[in-house]
């Protein structure tokens, strides 16, 4: 085997890896919105697979993939303006309601899917979109700028969520009401306004996660995330809350699954050990969760409704 | 009953309330469920279905005939075994996710335990299998519940996580140690095991009817779990644990220990659950689809709604487990009857979920409002 096909087949497994982790960052973003407004959405799967199938419907009948995405988002909005209203105003268990949200969508898109397409039917995927220049470069080219545009979306939108968090009052009182509602709604941050904000971006983007995972695979089918939104949830401990470390997990597991994919296809390993493998991210994530509840601190006001002077 | 839904919900929004015993407790999680019913009758006519005979045929396939009940009582012991379990969970304020992940577990080693010793007669063997689901089940469960008394990790979490750990585990195991040979000769490969050996058949109940031993199993584990967290020291440290773990440490009580076995306890439970679906099954093998859900059919969640809307009563979860299958073998008969995918019953029992939580607000305020006669309960 020469040097410049091992190259090449580093450069589309880590180019792959990337692709992989895109729907993982873009729900674990907006899981980790979520949380650090206090409030945990166990329903990302199930908004996932509603996005996810919403997007793929649209593109099928409308053949235009940004409708999808547009799509995708607004099922996200819309479950993210229910979900706050359940856990907000009547202060719905957020571990349990988060659970029926999944189940919802589990069933709903698995009933829409058969009732209004049936046999699955392929549509085709965004075409990588070219930077000039960058994507000319041999190695680097291939593997960071030959990507679709939801790729450049959901890793452009880190460092646009790290300032929002980190450098607006916005991003303050997120974190605030996260910590310490009552010192924040003395001070006239409004704790209820910031929540439903969080929640419904975050369910946004757990919406247009699903869509982008329908868009790239260019299928839907039952149950289609095959539980992604919950690995989604588990990334946000695992990279401790910020974007850069939630950024840093959706790669570490995106990764992981195109090594085991490329092992795959080269029958390196044979089909039911990959299975074995792909336990590898679910374990590591526990090790982290470990450590995760060593060192760092989650949201003081995480699954605790707010009620003044309660 | 009412006071223990109240009590419970009381110790996870640390709202103080005194124990009362109303009827407004029972009205408010039934409303909330025909609220469910009534967006699934309007989902059910966009659909193009006509949702009163939509419903009529649901009911009337899950409990018209005695075949129907027969098939009902098998679909709910799944959900009856695994909401007992969530009630043990949740009384000692343990929310477990996991119960997919342990029903699995315990379904996994009580199949390589047939697999190894197909010869011992069925007096012996049945009860084998039964164990090893529940120790299987037990050791999942027991996994999540030592990283949250030792390691401060969230329950709900690991168990998610240890979910698809046992998922992708028992894919492993299916399509590569013990898989059929047969699958292997005709390269079909279908991730699922040989015939297992008949010794291990649960015996059915009634001459031709689908209910087997398993629905014994199952209540007898529904009042032994009433026993255990009512009549025993044992449900009592679990039970103080989940109300005030505080006190309970100061009483000599160890907390950790207790969350651990709150946990193992719960994964027991699913783990015979998991074990009955194997040796109940009329194929009399294990058999997934790949997929997250696939040998389970999500029973694993859908017993958090029978333990939900039991008010986390390990006796009153046998109705709600009866409505919950007879819900399942309507969905079928609805399938076959009006073409509506029988998905719809998962989203529909999703929105149960949300509802009832959801409905616990009402039930609160209207308690407070009303000021209702406030009596002593001895937490039955």
């Amino acid at each position: 085997m020469s040097d410049s096909f091992a190259v090449m087949i580093i450069v589309a497994t880590i180019a792959s890896g990337i692709r992989l982790a895109t729907p993982f960052l873009l729900a674990s973003l907006g899981e980790a919105l979520g949380q650090r407004s206090g409030v945990l959405n166990l329903g990302v799967d199930g908004v996932m697979l509603l996005g996810a199938f919403g997007a793929y419907y649209t593109v099928l009948q409308s053949n235009n993939l940004y409708y999808g995405l547009l799509v995708g988002i607004a099922i996200g909005l819309l479950i993210g303006v229910f979900y706050a209203f359940i856990t907000l105003n009547l202060q719905a268990e957020q571990g349990v309601s988060g659970i029926g949200i999944y189940l919802f969508g589990l069933g709903m898109s698995d009933l829409l899917f058969q009732k209004f397409v049936g046999t699955p039917r392929p549509i085709l995927p965004f075409m990588p979109l070219d930077i000039p220049v960058l994507s000319g470069l041999p190695v680097v080219g291939e593997m960071l700028f030959q990507h679709s545009i939801i790729v450049y979306i959901a890793f452009g939108l880190v460092p646009v969520m790290s300032f929002v968090l980190y450098r607006t009052t916005y991003g303050l009182n997120i974190r605030a009401i996260g910590e310490n509602p009552e010192a924040a709604d003395s001070l006239g941050v409004s704790v209820m306004a910031t929540r439903y904000s969080a929640i419904i971006i975050g369910n946004g983007l757990a919406g247009l996660a699903g869509a982008a995972l329908a868009i790239e695979l260019g299928i839907f089918q039952q149950n289609l995330t095959n539980a992604m939104g919950f690995i989604a949830i588990a990334l946000v401990y695992f990279g401790a809350w910020s974007p850069k470390g939630v950024m840093i997990g959706s790669l570490v597991f995106g990764l992981v699954q195109a090594i085991v994919l490329q092992c795959k296809t080269f029958g390196v390993i044979p089909r039911s050990a990959s299975d074995l493998a792909a336990m590898a991210p679910a374990i590591i994530t526990i090790l982290a969760l470990v450590v995760v509840a060593k060192r760092f601190k989650q949201p003081s006001a995480l699954t605790k409704p707010y009620v003044r002077g309660g | 009953m009412t006071a223990l839904l109240i009590s419970f919900f009381s110790y996870r929004f640390h709202v103080k309330t005194t124990k009362t015993k109303s009827f407004i407790g029972l009205i408010i999680p039934l409303c909330a469920v025909l609220l469910a019913l009534a967006i699934g009758a309007i989902m059910l006519l966009s659909l193009g279905a006509n949702p009163i005979s939509g419903y009529a045929t649901m009911f009337g396939a899950a409990f018209g005939s005695v075949e129907g009940f027969s098939e009902t009582a098998v679909k709910s012991i799944p959900l009856l075994l695994v909401g007992v379990g969530i009630c043990i969970a949740f009384r000692a304020n343990v929310i477990n996710i996991g119960g997919e992940g342990q029903m699995v577990m315990g379904a996994l080693l009580a199949t390589a335990i047939a697999l190894a010793f197909p010869d011992i007669p069925s007096l012996l063997l049945i009860p084998m299998v039964l164990l090893a689901g529940a120790v299987g089940g037990a050791f999942w469960g027991a996994i999540a519940g030592a990283l949250k008394a030792y390691f401060n990790v969230s329950e709900i979490l690991s168990t998610i996580m240890l979910n698809i750990v046992a998922v992708q585990f028992m894919n492993f195991l299916l399509r590569g140690p013990m898989i059929d040979p047969a699958e292997i000769a005709r390269g079909t490969g279908i991730p699922q095991t040989m015939r297992l050996t008949e010794n291990a058949d649960l015996p059915i109940l009634i001459e031709g009817m689908r209910m087997h031993l398993g629905v014994v199993v199952a209540l007898f584990v529904a009042v032994a779990a009433y026993i255990l967290l009512w009549r025993t020291a044992m449900g009592f440290r679990l039970r103080s644990v989940g109300y005030n773990p505080h006190a309970s440490r100061y009483a000599g009580i160890s907390v950790p220990k207790n969350v651990t076995s709150a946990l193992a306890f719960s994964g027991a439970m699913a783990g015979i659950a998991g074990a009955i679906l194997v040796f109940g099954s009329e194929s009399h093998r294990m058999v997934t689809d790949g997929g997250s859900t696939g040998f389970t059919g999500s029973a694993g969640f859908n017993g958090i709604v029978v333990a939900l809307l039991a008010g986390l009563h390990p006796l009153w979860s046998i109705p709600s487990a009866l409505l919950f299958g007879g819900m399942l073998v309507g969905a079928n008969a609805l399938q076959r009857a009006a073409q509506v995918p029988s998905a719809l019953i998962i989203a529909l029992n999703g929105l149960i979920v949300v509802f009832v939580v959801s409905s616990e607000y009402f039930k609160q305020r209207t308690l407070q409002a009303g000021r209702v006669e406030q009596e002593e309960d001895d937490d039955e």
